[in-house]
């Protein structure tokens, strides 16, 4: 944040207002969590919501909407896409398999061979 | 030998070394945080059955805890924008608020880990609960850290301002930059462990 005292002030009312925004936030997502609708559509719903709080505190709590150096879009934009990777790799666990019958043994699948041994 | 030290923005990163250094610091603290969300997933989706935080957690007090730690937040920026406008009592006050609402953020946790023992609701239970008392302690840690810094900044480091203040300034920024990083961790924990 940088500015004379007037910007700084016009900065203490967003402030103000972006509280008020978050605690509604808040209170949606734990009333959207009692909205009867399946659990991945409750995890989007949640997701959705806390992202947008997110997006809140840091554009406004921490100036990013202000910062116009190349270094830090650069730093934060790899940042975020290694986040993305992290996030996606549960989904590669299953992409190795997409399309094949299911050839992974079952956890049971010796105890149930030796027992038919004896 | 007086550590160099520079409020001024270098042209070359177009920030001061401060900033630069904090934002280096929470891009690795995203990954850190990243890897154990990318893990929750992971088990989650490979569980063949999974609990849901209510039956596990309380959500009223978790709700409280989310308002605690947004509240200190926004008395965090306040502590800062009233250094801006040279109100150091203010500043004074809103700090003591940001150092005092987590210690609160605490002793909720401190309550809740309390019934999770007393029902031996321990790691061990379940995977649930492994993350569970994973990422929360984690979040804590950090959480312990952040009152740390702003608790010296609000007592013995704010005789700074008198001194240098543009210089304290500039470090009140840079922890309050880590202040609502740690809030927005908690924003993103409170559903998937509460509420999902």
């Amino acid at each position: 944040m940088s500015g004379s005292a007037e910007e700084v002030r016009e900065h203490i009312a967003t402030y103000k207002k972006i509280a008020g925004a978050l605690a509604v936030g808040t209170v949606v997502t734990v009333l959207a969590s009692y909205l009867d609708v399946s659990v991945a559509i409750g995890i989007t719903i949640a997701l959705i919501i806390a992202t947008t709080k997110a997006s809140l505190v840091v554009n406004y709590f921490m100036h990013l909407g202000e910062e116009r150096s190349q270094w830090l879009m650069v730093t934060l934009g790899l940042t975020a896409i290694f986040w993305l990777v992290l996030m996606l790799v549960p989904l590669l666990t299953i992409a190795d398999h997409i399309g094949v019958a299911n050839t992974l043994p079952n956890a049971n699948v010796h105890e149930i061979a030796e027992g038919e041994e004896h | 030998m007086e550590i160099p030290y520079t409020v001024a923005e270098r042209p070359d990163t177009g920030l001061n070394n401060v900033k630069l250094g904090i934002w280096l610091f929470l891009a690795s603290e995203v990954m850190l945080f990243g890897g154990l969300f990318s893990t929750y997933i992971l088990l989650r989706v490979g569980a063949v059955e999974w609990p849901l935080g209510a039956e596990f957690l309380n959500i009223p007090i978790g709700t409280v805890n989310t308002v605690i730690l947004i509240a200190s937040s926004v008395t965090m920026v306040m502590a800062y924008a009233s250094l801006k406008l040279g109100d150091f009592a203010k500043y004074k006050t809103y700090m003591l608020a940001t150092v005092l609402l987590p210690v609160l953020f605490l002793c909720i946790k401190g309550y809740e880990y309390y019934e999770k023992v007393s029902h031996d609701h321990l790691p061990s239970h379940s995977t649930f609960l492994a993350i569970y008392w994973t990422m929360t302690a984690l979040h804590g840690l950090h959480i312990i850290g952040g009152i740390v810094v702003n608790g010296y900044f609000w007592g013995p480091g704010s005789k700074m301002w008198h001194a240098k203040p543009a210089m304290f300034e500039n470090r009140v920024e840079a922890a309050g930059l880590y202040w609502h990083f740690v809030d927005l961790v908690w924003i993103f924990l409170f559903p998937v462990l509460y509420l999902l």
